[in-house]
């Protein structure tokens, strides 16, 4: 398996204080990989600082070249789709506008066009609620929004930061039968962030535990699965 | 005094510095003694300026610099000061010793009452307010409805008190002493402000006025206060102005003057004290060289034209705050904090 | 009822060209959350260039685009070189600099043009347009000229993905960079735009009051006032609020308290916009962050 994303020695800086230590991580080309650990254990820090959102210093690497030093809006034009903590809904903004500000970046216009019909495929509530203020939707379909914009890009790698965060389990459910499909039909990597270890294990193939900003163990999904000790002393289950 | 005292005992060096600084503007006008020179009278008059000026920076310090409240509009309550002062005088024949405490109080008023409205702007939005006080002050001072007093678009003409009989003073030194004596006291009295729990709570407000309020700190109070104080002490430097110029004349108190009084602000140093006749200098120093500075430019650069006082503000403001956003007086600071950094590694 | 017809036609004449600097400074405040001091003076720094290719024989029109996209740049170029490196500074630094800008472009344009006033030519001739002594073609014009303004940056701002980009970026800068777009780029954009508005505002204004470095001083405040009523975050609301500013402050003028204290009514109707309705006529509350 090739790579899409490698990382080396990230650390990460809030202010003075450090929140991630030398992290070493490989995203592999359309697979699914979950970062996992308590909470303050760096999970959103680290897809932060692949973004360049943070003061941050270690090499990112995208099939080859180095992304280290790209503004976040260079980064996300290269492919890389952040899907952010708290669904960053442009909430006066309607539906359409939302995905439609995908355009601004797109030169495909036409395959844009597709995308769009593509994205209310997956996510045909959005379509019922096209006209609305985006502002005005539940906090489920708003995440769905969120990953429908996130979709718009074109993306070759999808980073996601707690999609189940707040909502019913019903909705939770649905939300990751959809990433699962744009997986396996768009042939889009994904790095996950979860507090919810349980359901990211499913969905992944691949998972590091993280604590205190350091990775502690990485490897298979299925051996972590199958690991009660491990389970029980990082996830809680 | 006893809070001074106590500030000798922990900062010596401050207090010895204030002190021989403060006695060192004491003596100047006594120069005129010794000296033939005809420009001293001159001279004197710009002293006379710029402690008028370091006042009014003082007054505005206290509300932006101590209290986080941006004011534009501080001409406002300096052409109150200069009015009151000067209405007072001619019409009421208070005497001048007298008008300025009541100019000081009538801007208290004032600005206590501005201070309400005030209280739920921030930020950009209390800029603007008092940006169009500055805009509107002039057209409401030349109104016919009060001209009576104001003498509309004319102005009041006053006459320069004279010194009194015991002492071997001018006109102009005696003016010199009367702005100095002011601006001493007033120093006196926002240093000691300062230290004291109302200083405290007003910091505290700037840093963080939620905070503030929680801790117990009725900010509403000490805003609209510190409002009310702040534009007495301008008002006062405006009173003051009246009488050193013997006349008040509507167009004197623009949205520039205003201006001028930031530019001290922020050359002297924001919450700063000595900053604040550092800028009343300043103000005073570009004003009167605007045309010899103009001209050396013009020489320097070549330029084909003349360059403005306001031109040379605007482009000190930007330099400021972009490499010196601490005044002068922080600048100095900063460079005694190197020179003492120095000696120590030595 | 013939003199309050008229005034009701003066005002919206006034209130168009309040409406234009009005809409320059909603530009900046949405894109920025700033509110330009400097606006009425860059305006009328732009009006100053237009007078001067006038003079040197362009023709009007010609004039008018070129100014406006010299504007344009201006604005772009001032917020890259001087605003951009205060992204992050406390608000008292912003308003000086925004201080320092409005004394720098008044003292240049006295420098280079000096403060006597001076005739703008007006593209609209002053004839009468119904024979009944009520509205005159340069009336219409200016409010003519104002809508069609308005009419294109509805349309840059529903309908084109730039548009959109921008709105997103104001709205939510963190997402927006998110979705690959160049905030930074976008807040220099809405200050080019507000400075091409700012020009448009003063070529209006300039045949009215004629032309002098101090010519937007006073126009600026009914500015304010015509944002604040309509509600500063809100392109539409703010044209609407200089309309009514315009017609209020001539009825008001004229029928009141006389022309010497409009000035002192604009006052009033800043402050107490800010007070009773921050939000404005058409405008949201504004959420104060903590």
């Amino acid at each position: 398996m090739t790579a899409i994303l490698q990382v080396k020695g990230l650390s990460a800086w809030y202010g003075q204080s450090r929140a991630l230590f030398d992290l070493d991580l490989n995203i592999e080309q359309g697979g699914v990989t979950a970062l996992l650990g308590a909470n303050g254990a760096g999970k959103t820090t680290s897809l932060r600082a692949i973004c360049n959102m943070v003061r941050r210093t270690g090499t990112t690497t995208m099939d080859g070249t180095d992304i280290s030093r790209r503004t976040t809006e260079d980064i996300v034009r290269l492919g890389v789709a952040h899907v952010p903590e708290g669904r960053g809904t442009f909430v006066a903004l309607t539906v359409e506008e939302n995905l439609r500000l995908a355009f601004h970046i797109r030169r495909d216009r036409k395959a844009a066009e597709r995308d769009m019909e593509k994205v209310f495929a997956y996510f045909p509530r959005l379509k019922e609620r096209i006209h609305q203020q985006a502002g005005t939707l539940s906090g489920g379909e708003q995440q769905m929004l969120a990953v429908a914009r996130a979709l718009m890009l074109a993306p070759r790698l999808m980073l996601l930061d707690e999609p189940s965060f707040g909502l019913a389990p019903l909705i939770v459910q649905e939300i990751f039968r959809i990433l699962r499909r744009i997986n396996e039909d768009e042939k889009v990597s994904m790095l996950i962030v979860e507090q919810n270890a349980a359901l990211a294990l499913e969905l992944a193939d691949h998972v590091y535990l993280l604590e205190t900003g350091k990775v502690v163990m990485s490897g298979p999904s299925d051996m972590v699965k199958n690991d009660e000790t491990l389970r029980k002393a990082y996830l809680g289950y | 005094m006893a809070a001074m005292a106590r500030s000798w005992a922990t900062k010596p060096h401050i207090g010895l510095w204030a002190i021989g600084f403060w006695l060192v503007l004491a003596a100047l006008p006594l120069i005129g003694f010794v000296t033939e020179s005809p420009s001293f009278e001159y001279y004197l008059f710009m002293g006379q300026s710029m402690l008028i000026y370091a006042i009014a920076v003082l007054g505005l310090n206290l509300l932006i610099g101590f209290n986080g409240q941006i004011s534009l509009g501080h001409s406002a309550f300096f052409a109150v000061g200069a009015y009151a002062a000067a209405i007072l005088m001619v019409h009421a024949s208070v005497p001048y010793w007298l008008a300025i405490p009541l100019a000081g109080i009538v801007c208290f008023g004032a600005g206590f009452l501005f201070g309400f409205p005030a209280l739920k702007l921030e930020g950009h939005y209390l800029a603007l307010a008092t940006f169009t006080l500055a805009i509107a002050v002039p057209q409401l001072l030349k109104h016919k409805s009060i001209a009576g007093w104001t003498g509309g678009v004319g102005g009041v003409l006053l006459d320069k008190p004279d010194p009194p009989a015991f002492l071997p003073l001018s006109v102009d030194q005696f003016l010199y002493y009367v702005c100095l004596i002011v601006a001493m006291a007033l120093f006196w009295i926002v240093y000691n402000l300062l230290r004291g729990r109302s200083g405290r709570a007003m910091m505290a407000i700037r840093d963080h006025a939620m905070a503030a309020g929680t801790m117990g700190i009725d900010t509403a109070l000490y805003k609209t206060m510190t409002f009310g104080v702040s534009a007495a002490i301008t008002g006062m430097a405006g009173a003051l102005s009246a009488i050193t110029v013997a006349y008040v004349a509507p167009d004197s108190f623009t949205l520039q003057l205003s201006i001028s009084f930031l530019v001290g602000l922020v050359v002297g140093g924001i919450a700063s004290l000595p900053g604040c006749l550092i800028g009343g200098a300043f103000i005073v120093l570009v004003q009167n060289s605007s045309q010899s500075i103009s001209d050396w430019m013009k020489d320097a650069f070549s330029l084909r034209y003349d360059v403005p006082a306001w031109a040379i503000y605007g482009t000190l403001l930007l330099l400021l705050m972009f490499f010196l956003p601490n005044g002068l007086a922080g600048g100095i600071t900063a460079i005694r904090g190197l020179f003492s950094r120095a000696t120590q590694k030595t | 009822m013939e003199f309050f017809i008229q005034q009701i036609v003066a005002g919206l004449t006034n209130g168009a060209i309040y409406a234009c600097v009005a809409l320059g400074l909603v530009m900046i405040y949405v894109s920025t959350d700033h509110i330009n001091f400097a606006q009425g003076e860059m305006a009328m720094f732009a009006t100053f260039l237009a007078w001067a290719m006038i003079d040197a024989g362009v023709p009007y029109w010609v004039a008018f685009g070129l100014t406006i996209m010299v504007a344009f740049f201006g604005g772009l170029f001032i917020q890259r070189v001087i605003l951009k490196p205060l992204e992050n500074a406390p608000v008292l630094a912003l308003v000086v600099c925004f201080i320092a800008l409005l004394s720098i472009f008044n003292a240049i344009a006295g420098m280079i043009w000096s403060f006597t006033i001076k005739q703008f030519p007006s593209p609209f001739p002053s004839r009468d347009l119904f024979g009944n002594g009520l509205v005159s073609a340069q009336q219409l014009g200016v409010v003519a000229v104002t809508l069609v303004m308005l009419g294109l940056l509805t349309v840059f701002f529903r309908y084109t993905t730039l548009g959109l980009a921008m709105r997103a970026a104001a709205q939510n800068a963190s997402s927006a960079r998110l979705m690959g777009v160049r905030v930074s780029w976008m807040l220099a954009l809405g200050w080019g735009l507000a400075s091409g508005i700012g020009a448009i505002a003063g070529m209006l204004v300039a045949p009215i009051v004629f032309l002098d470095p101090n010519m937007m001083a006073g126009i600026l405040v009914y500015g304010f006032a015509g944002a604040l009523v309509g509600g500063i975050a809100n392109p539409l609301g703010a044209v609407a609020g200089g309309f009514i500013v315009g017609v209020l402050e001539n009825l008001v003028g004229s029928y009141i308290i006389g022309n010497e204290l409009k000035l002192s009514f604009a006052l009033v109707m800043v402050i107490g916009v800010l007070l009773l309705k921050p939000a404005g006529l058409f405008g949201r509350v504004i959420v104060r962050r903590v």
